[in-house]
């Protein structure tokens, strides 16, 4: 192989680079904890669905909800256990679960995903 | 053969890095554009579509007329094409990518832009110049590859490569017709709602575009032993001339159709253009500059003694394309909105930040422009070595 | 090279057609469910804007377009022009139905503030145009309806609009002096995106009437279903001369005016009129 050195030297930052994630999480001090999701301040002891099942698909559950209600002007879910919700997330997920920094930003911080519902939709009481 | 464009002399390299510099500006006022939004540009809630869009449509033009060469050569046999071929397709490709990213920096959400794919939609013309725009762009890049390839081998071309050539002759008119069609079926802006639109659009780009195509083919031969050949040269020259004759006809007949049937929705947007209305006459200068840009080419082009001379014919394409690039680039987008749908004068004048957006377009096109005939220069080998 | 300049011509032909047929098959075609809406099925919801209630009482346009942009966080850009956002706004007479090319008007008429919003239209050229289907015409009432999820901000809608009905955010409306607090659940919209008025589609889901019908005192807007004969606005329109905004475009718009002499007003006189006569009460 021609300029073996410089091949295999750059061969090796490259990895370093590309694994500093997995090392540099693995090597720092403090493990951070799982986040804690702040329970319903209104009372209310069941969500839409289950919350094993809303922990895996709220994002396709929103969609649809999204798509339903704008695009059809169905404004009723009927949920698995046959309960009846309005399809809202200002209205609806907010009202059980009204402090968006301690219950969507926990998880959505702790895993670096940013949706971006917020530049549009309304946390309620609290103007913005 | 990517990789002859990766080395090159010093003027090359001076020329990329300065290119870059212009498209790092661009992309930083981007940015600011992405965060801040459209508001940064002169754009409003009468004039939403500007100088962005306005070179797009130059721009479809210039990407369409490399059907210039290509007919004659591949369906007439006009040997005297046959170097020109390899241009004519290396100017496609920059033109149709700097097209898309102008629509692209244009859009309110570019984050979206897969919509257009992930909800087809027939109806819309906009989704059909996508579909249009695209195609052609991978027939550009297919033929040019192919051919430059085989020539590099010596070889002819693959035998299943000519019928992909010979849809690109329609596809190059389709082009820029459907962009036509972005304008000319609204029932909202009546300076568009001309059946001439398409037909004006296509004798603008086959003028404007070879002209370029005639400007650069000079250059290469200053810069290289490439010589386009005086039979290619001329008849290049006779077909700008050509497509000038027949714009400018079809300007005419807008002018007449317009003036003398004394519409209002149809008199107010020339008058806007060329007179200027409730003083709002930004664009005046530059449209009386346009048409007597116009009639000074013509009438070079014309003369054949002028058009035989290259001093003077390089003159004459200049002109052509600056007329051309007044009528589409600044004149024709603007003046569909003013007055706007109440009747009312409106401004509009592209902001600094748009204009380096637009710059730093200009300049990646330029890049993959330069890139790409410096790779064809390569493979024939005839690039002066300083 | 004859034969295949032959056959190429055949092909171009035959492509040339095709091409052309396809089109037109294609622009006639629904593309979706939502783009040409049968004509008798559901409803089809208009306006009428009756300009004889209007006088130049400021106060009460002033409401109505209130009641609609507070109701939906539109942007208040008022020092700001450029980035002006509206679904319902004033401009008079003589501007509203410019293309009348009015040089001697009735009295009453003359500079007359006449509400303009969107026509939701029977032939909409908006919602023809758009790439994405984020506006479409939906079948069931007529509503040309918004999806601010898919909008990507082309503004093809605006430009193919005739009458101006349509917005977009040049930058993030919440950057509104009046968006700095947001009073109810209503979404704003984000930077990019095309809005203009939905004949309060939210409203309607919940058997409400639009928020500028609901704002007006004493039916200056009637809003109904014109597929159903018996409805409000049908006996208005059997009763009154109305006019609409560029007819001749072919796009059908669903907002009629009532351009009637005032004098032919036997119900209750403007609010103006009465306050006058009873000294207080309306």
């Amino acid at each position: 192989m021609y300029d073996a050195s410089k091949i295999v030297a750059g061969l090796a930052v490259f990895v370093v680079l590309a694994t500093s994630p997995l090392w540099y999480n693995a090597l720092s001090a403090a493990s951070p904890e799982a986040p804690e999701l702040q329970k319903p301040t209104n009372g209310s002891t069941e969500c839409v669905e289950a919350t094993d099942y809303m922990r895996a698909n709220h994002m396709d559950l929103l969609d649809q909800w999204r798509d339903t209600v704008v695009r059809d002007d169905i404004r009723t879910y009927t949920s698995k256990a046959g309960k009846d919700y309005t399809m809202s997330l200002s209205d609806t997920c907010l009202d059980c679960h009204p402090k968006k920094e301690q219950f969507c930003d926990a998880c959505h911080t702790y895993s670096a995903v940013t949706p971006y519902c917020w530049d549009c939709h309304v946390i309620p009481e609290e103007g913005q | 053969m990517l990789e002859k464009a990766l080395s090159g002399s010093r003027a090359y390299w001076s020329w990329i890095f300065a290119l870059l510099l212009v498209i790092g500006g661009g992309v930083a006022c981007w940015f600011w554009q992405f965060n801040e939004g459209l508001t940064i540009t002169g754009l409003s809630r009468d004039v939403v579509w500007g100088f962005y869009i306005a070179q797009f449509t130059f721009l479809v033009g210039v990407a369409a007329s490399a059907v210039m060469v290509v007919l004659p050569y591949y369906l007439h046999d006009y040997k005297a094409f046959g170097k020109m071929t390899i241009l004519g397709e290396f100017l496609a490709i920059p033109a149709v990518i700097m097209c898309m990213t102008f629509i692209f920096v244009d859009m309110g959400m570019p984050n979206r832009i897969v919509n257009v794919f992930l909800y087809p939609t027939t109806h819309s013309m906009m989704f059909w110049d996508t579909v249009a725009l695209g195609g052609y762009l991978v027939l550009n890049i297919i033929i040019s590859h192919w051919t430059l390839s085989s020539e590099r081998r010596e070889e002819p071309p693959p035998k299943w490569l000519k019928p992909i050539i010979l849809l690109s002759i329609p596809w190059a008119v389709s082009i820029h017709t459907v962009t036509a069609f972005l304008y000319a079926g609204l029932s909202a802006r009546p300076f568009w709602m001309t059946a001439v639109l398409a037909p004006r659009f296509l004798a603008s780009a086959f003028a404007a575009g070879p002209a370029i195509l005639l400007l650069l083919a000079f250059f290469v031969r200053r810069i290289s032993t490439f010589d386009p050949g005086k039979q290619a040269i001329d008849t290049l020259a006779k077909i700008v001339t050509y497509a000038m004759t027949v714009n400018v006809f079809f300007v005419l007949m807008e002018l007449f159709t317009a003036l003398y049937s004394d519409i209002p929705e149809h008199v107010l947007h020339f008058q806007f253009l060329f007179m200027g209305l409730e003083g709002e006459n930004t664009l005046a200068p530059w449209m009386w500059a346009s048409s007597i840009l116009a009639i000074v080419a013509l009438i070079i082009l014309i003369n054949p003694k002028t058009r035989g001379n290259y001093g003077w014919l390089k003159f004459g394409c200049v002109a052509v394309v600056a007329s051309l690039w007044i009528d589409k680039g600044l004149g024709m987008v603007i003046a569909g909105f003013v007055p706007n749908p109440l009747g009312k004068v409106v401004h509009y004048w592209p902001t600094a930040p748009e204009l380096m957006i637009s710059f730093a377009i200009y300049a990646v096109g330029a890049l993959i422009l330069t890139g790409l005939y410096k790779i064809a220069l390569e493979v024939r080998g005839q690039l002066k070595t300083n | 090279m004859k034969s295949s300049r032959r056959g190429f011509l055949k092909f171009a032909g035959l492509s040339a057609v095709g091409v052309a047929g396809s089109t037109a098959v294609a622009t006639r075609t629904k593309a979706s469910e939502e783009h040409e809406p049968p004509v008798t099925e559901g409803k089809r919801l208009a306006l009428v804007v009756d300009l004889r209630k209007f006088s130049k009482d400021d106060a009460l346009l002033d409401k109505i377009t209130a009641a609609c942009h507070d109701a939906h966080n539109v942007p208040d850009f008022a020092d700001d022009p450029k980035n002006e956002v509206k679904w319902i706004w004033t401009e008079d007479f003589e501007t509203a139905f410019h293309e009348q090319e009015f040089h001697y008007i009735r009295e009453d008429l003359k500079g007359k503030a006449t509400l303009l919003l969107c026509n939701h239209c029977g032939n909409p050229p908006c919602t023809r145009v758009c790439p994405t289907q984020a506006t479409w015409k939906r079948a069931s009432d007529g509503v040309v309806m918004m999806d601010w999820h898919r909008c990507i901000g082309c503004r093809y809608c605006v430009v193919a609009c005739p009458y101006g009905s349509r917005s977009f955010n040049w930058k993030d409306p919440r950057k509104a002096p009046n968006l700095a607090k947001i009073e109810n659940t209503f979404p704003t919209r984000m930077r990019g995106v095309v809005e203009k008025c939905t004949f309060c589609d939210e409203r309607l889901a919940r058997g409400q009437q639009p928020a500028c019908v609901e704002a007006c005192d004493n039916g200056e807007m009637v809003f109904g279903d014109l597929n159903d004969p018996e409805s409000e606005i049908r006996q208005q329109l059997a009763d009154h001369l109305t006019i609409r905004r560029k007819p001749g475009l072919g796009t059908q718009p669903e907002v009629y005016y009532i351009v009637e002499d005032p004098r032919t007003l036997q119900e209750v006189a403007p609010a103006a009129e009465v306050f006058e006569e009873e000294g207080g009460h309306a």
